[in-house]
């Protein structure tokens, strides 16, 4: 392992974190300054452009990629709070520039640097534990799918769970079902969005648990919102940072 | 021919509420991932088979007709008769032309999807051809006067208690039969067709390019049957399905067995050959081969290309849970679930099926059980840049998106409309965002901004 003097990281807030989840960006930031990461944040950063990217508008993700590449291009390393944006930044920009190979290699290089933030702590600052949270509530994990197949992280944020929650921390029954967000797909197909969105929460009510953690806000807003209109109760929906916040200051929020 | 136009918007909304449907589905594709995720556990290097899979589908599909022609001069070898047909309305004329040079008028036909993109059945029956289908899935599925709904369990939406109804109904059996009496009543029912048939219809699972053979998975029988006891075979097969050697097959066969059952393999395989030689005793009197095209051509020389590489495994469709949520009737398609809404546009045209890409939470799952690694996902996403028109108000906020002062002002907006009640331009997304959700709460308190711009001051 080397062992580099100061770790620097510029912080991928997100659109979602942005509009909707500041508690989010406030727990990224604190986490990684917690084990001496030293934390900047582009304000001209946006959207990585996965709404674009996904219903099939190439030419304004292009515009969106290459916005990203003009903000993040000279970071050490990103690092953000959510599985999906980093799979577009990873694995779906540089696919856009086919036939200009100096950008393409531009966009790999992006790719390589880029991360979610469990995932930074885990492959990169390589924190083998986390020190058990100061009150720990029944909790369940959604592993999105592009923790799983997009970014291939498996196993990991259940392992950092484990050790702040133990026994509190309770495993989702058929946890590597899509949960019906997909974006467009939640509103151009509201039905059957909504018909997944139940399995999902009858599987956590399933669980008992009163927190769930994941590493995706998008489907936390979609499961949140389907939480509240079928009268669940007081469900947290959480990012795994804040809990990992919580962990290492000793207090809930 | 139906002048149903596809509408997965409605046939979906209306198929989640089919509780019994889903029920079944579930029990089904459970059943088959289940069984699927132990062989594979059980295969040591399946990842290098499907490595090779993928390999040698690469070099077939960069030249079809190639195959297609060798497999055309060995089969004629063999002495079968092979037909090209362009599309699908090609080849109905050529099985029909079959039927009637041979006076045939009763068939039994094994399963096969590639009939079904032909609409075999209803042509041969309009021609006066009556037709059986003898897969325990398929017989189900045409007494109930269905399509399939899955492409390798064809009667995956009804559940037993639904077929012994239908048996009741239809065949007059006792009420409430368990499995083992329908298989016996249905085998019944089939034994006497099979012996009185004058054709035996059949696809392919593979075409071996370097014999000239077909060769035809089954777990049931009737393949057998259906390819030894009529004086006249055809088998419909699309140009897809060809591999170069009998060589490869072992390998494919494993991909295949695995993937569509769990199974190491088929409970029957046949590999047919030519039709009955001199001296033998069994076997039809003709052969006929229809190789059909219907866009393959097409689709190998464009960038849907590895889509030709399905071995319709059906895995992809067991593991959506797109699929698992509607069934496969919403789809409206011959071909549904994650390879149908690649494959049937491309067959069929982008603006009738314009929907189904779009029709996937981009989950990934069917790509990681893919046996040939078919990008399916990937595909799908690019198909939306082919059927969609982005929106004006996306347009607008593409520009607004990367323009971060621009971008700052829109999030605002965003917190105060959302907070407020106010919908604005969110108002026809937000309408159908809470068909099943309340609207997106965004937190109290200050944005991650301006805690950033006081904290680093107060640093």
């Amino acid at each position: 392992m080397n062992m580099p003097t100061t770790r620097r990281v510029s912080l991928f807030l997100t659109c979602g974190a942005d509009a909707l989840y500041p508690s989010v960006g406030r727990a990224s930031v604190r986490v990684l300054e917690s084990y001496g990461v030293d934390v900047d944040f582009p304000e001209e950063q946006t959207c990585c452009g996965q709404p674009w990217l996904n219903t099939g508008d190439a030419k304004s993700a292009r515009i969106m990629a290459l916005h990203f590449l003009k903000v993040f291009e000279r970071s050490e390393a990103i690092v953000a709070p959510s599985s999906s944006c980093v799979d577009t930044v990873r694995n779906r920009y540089w696919p856009l520039f086919k036939g200009e190979p100096k950008l393409q290699d531009r966009f790999r290089k992006l790719a390589s640097k880029t991360y979610e933030i469990c995932e930074y702590m885990h492959r990169i600052l390589d924190i083998p534990g986390l020190p058990p949270h100061p009150e720990p509530a029944r909790t369940t994990y959604h592993s999105s799918c592009r923790t799983l197949r997009g970014i291939g992280l498996r196993g990991v944020a259940e392992n950092y769970l484990k050790q702040m929650l133990g026994d509190h921390f309770v495993p989702l029954p058929d946890a590597d079902a899509c949960c019906g967000f997909g974006g467009s797909f939640s509103v151009k197909f509201p039905e059957v969005s909504g018909k997944m969105m139940e399995d999902k929460l009858g599987n956590i009510v399933l669980t008992g648990a009163s927190t769930v953690a994941a590493l995706d806000m998008s489907c936390l807003t979609h499961l949140s919102a389907g939480a509240r209109r079928q009268n669940l109760g007081r469900l947290r929906f959480v990012h795994l940072a804040e809990l990992m916040m919580e962990a290492l200051e000793g207090k809930t929020r | 021919m139906s002048p149903i136009v596809p509408n997965f918007r409605k046939a979906s909304r209306e198929a989640v509420r089919n509780s019994q449907v889903i029920a079944a589905v579930r029990k089904t594709a459970n059943l088959l991932s289940g069984m699927m995720a132990l062989a594979v556990a059980n295969t040591p290097d399946f990842e290098a088979l499907r490595n090779y899979g993928r390999t040698r589908k690469l070099e077939i599909s960069g030249d079809l007709e190639k195959y297609a022609q060798s497999f055309a001069a060995n089969a004629q070898a063999a002495g079968a008769v092979v037909h090209r047909a362009k599309d699908a309305a090609e080849a109905a004329r050529l099985a029909i032309k079959i039927a009637a040079d041979n006076g045939a008028k009763t068939a039994v036909k094994g399963k096969s999807m590639t009939a079904e993109e032909v609409e075999l059945n209803e042509a041969l029956e309009a021609a006066g051809v009556t037709v059986t289908e003898t897969d325990l899935g398929e017989f189900i599925i045409q007494l109930a006067n269905e399509k399939p709904s899955h492409i390798m369990a064809p009667a995956i939406h009804r559940s037993r208690a639904q077929v012994a109804e239908l048996f009741t109904d239809r065949l007059g059996t006792p009420p409430d039969l368990s499995v083992e009496a329908l298989v016996a009543a249905a085998r019944k029912e089939l034994r006497e067709k099979f012996l009185a048939a004058d054709m035996g219809i059949t696809g392919g699972n593979f075409a071996i390019a370097d014999t000239g053979a077909i060769v035809l998975l089954s777990n049931e029988g009737n393949i057998r049957m259906a390819t030894t006891l009529p004086r006249i075979q055809l088998a419909v097969v699309g140009i897809d399905k060809i591999i170069p050697e009998m060589a490869d097959m072992p390998k494919f066969l494993a991909l295949l067995a695995r993937s569509a059952a769990g199974q190491t393999i088929s409970s029957y395989l046949s590999i047919v050959t030519g039709p009955r030689r001199a001296g033998e005793e069994e076997g039809p009197e003709q052969l006929h081969i229809i190789l059909l095209d219907n866009g393959r051509s097409r689709i190998a020389k464009g960038p849907y290309r590895e889509i030709l590489h399905c071995l319709h495994c059906g895995a992809c469709l067991s593991h959506c849970p797109v699929y698992r949520a509607v069934g496969g009737h919403a789809y409206q398609a011959v071909y549904p679930g994650p390879m149908g809404s690649v494959l049937s546009p491309l067959i069929s045209g982008l603006e009738i099926y314009a929907d189904l890409p779009n029709a996937c939470t981009l989950c990934g799952r069917c790509a990681e059980v893919c046996p040939v690694c078919v990008p399916l996902p990937d595909y799908l996403r690019d198909l939306r840049s082919d059927v969609n028109k982005p929106p004006l108000m996306m347009k607008m906020a593409a520009f607004g998106a990367h323009t971060p002062s621009l971008y700052r002002l829109g999030m605002i907006a965003m917190r105060q409309m959302l907070k407020k009640g106010v919908k604005g331009l969110m108002a026809p997304a937000l309408k159908e965002w809470t068909v099943c959700r309340e609207p997106p709460e965004p937190q109290a308190g200050e944005s991650f901004r301006d805690w950033w711009k006081t904290r680093s001051h107060g640093q």
